[in-house]
């Protein structure tokens, strides 16, 4: 069982594809502080490689990613 | 990162008014504007499409309205490079699109405009094209040339022409 991460927002970005998750995501991190955690669910691969690469991009940092079948859920903290 | 240090860039040129190189061209746009970059996007010949409102005659000549024939309707009217079958490519290519959930490319370029990016119609084919400025959607900047292109090329961080 994963450790429980504390998360300030959750988004269900099941469904949208590329490069939607990313925008939806890069939006609503501005609307929380920094240091809380954003929880996201996509179920676009896509995904996978760009949320990480926006990360990286934008500073801010990905906690942990859960991958399930046809569903991906990222803990990403605003650290910019 | 610090609110001061600079956003870094991207330019581009949109020279197609396909559709399959539009969505391309904003889903990068759109991209870049959400990883915190500048997006700067020159539209210039048949990318100006993108730039027209949907039901606005362009042509003053006999010539350029002919080609306004041609060329008529904005962004929902572009067709795809390949398979355009004379816009029943569009229609399926659409469709296709909508069950796999990708946003349309007006949603795209909306989406751009909201994250700040800058759509720059070329001043020269605007002339060429006779495309009037009414005929042009409201969100475009002003009118510019090749040489501001490259200004703003020059200090990009990466440049595509499509």
């Amino acid at each position: 069982m994963p450790e429980k991460i504390d998360t300030e927002m959750a988004l269900d970005l099941k469904g949208l594809s590329c490069p939607v998750p990313m925008v939806k995501v890069s939006q609503n991190i501005k609307k929380i502080q920094e240091g809380k955690i954003l929880k996201a669910v996509t179920s676009d691969p896509g995904s996978l490689a760009d949320i990480p690469s926006w990360a990286k991009s934008t500073g801010n940092e990905i906690i942990r990613i859960d991958k399930a079948k046809e569903e991906f859920t990222f803990y990403i903290k605003r650290t910019a | 990162m610090a609110e001061d240090k600079k956003k870094k860039k991207l330019s581009m040129v949109v020279f197609s008014g396909d559709l399959d190189k539009l969505m391309g061209a904003f889903i990068i746009a759109v991209s870049a504007a959400a990883s915190n970059m500048e997006v700067t996007m020159f539209f210039t010949f048949w990318g100006f499409r993108a730039l027209k409102k949907e039901d606005v005659k362009t042509g003053k000549s006999f010539m350029g309205k002919i080609m306004g024939l041609f060329e008529s309707g904005g962004i929902d009217k572009a067709n795809p490079s390949k398979y355009s079958m004379g816009g029943i490519g569009r229609k399926m290519f659409k469709k296709m699109m909508a069950s796999k959930n990708v946003a349309s490319l007006s949603d795209l370029r909306q989406m751009a405009i909201d994250m700040g990016a800058k759509l720059y119609p070329c001043q020269m084919s605007k002339d060429v094209l006779e495309i009037p400025d009414e005929a042009l959607i409201d969100e475009a900047e002003k009118t510019v040339g090749a040489g501001f292109f490259v200004e703003q090329a020059a200090n990009s961080d990466f440049t595509l022409f499509i």
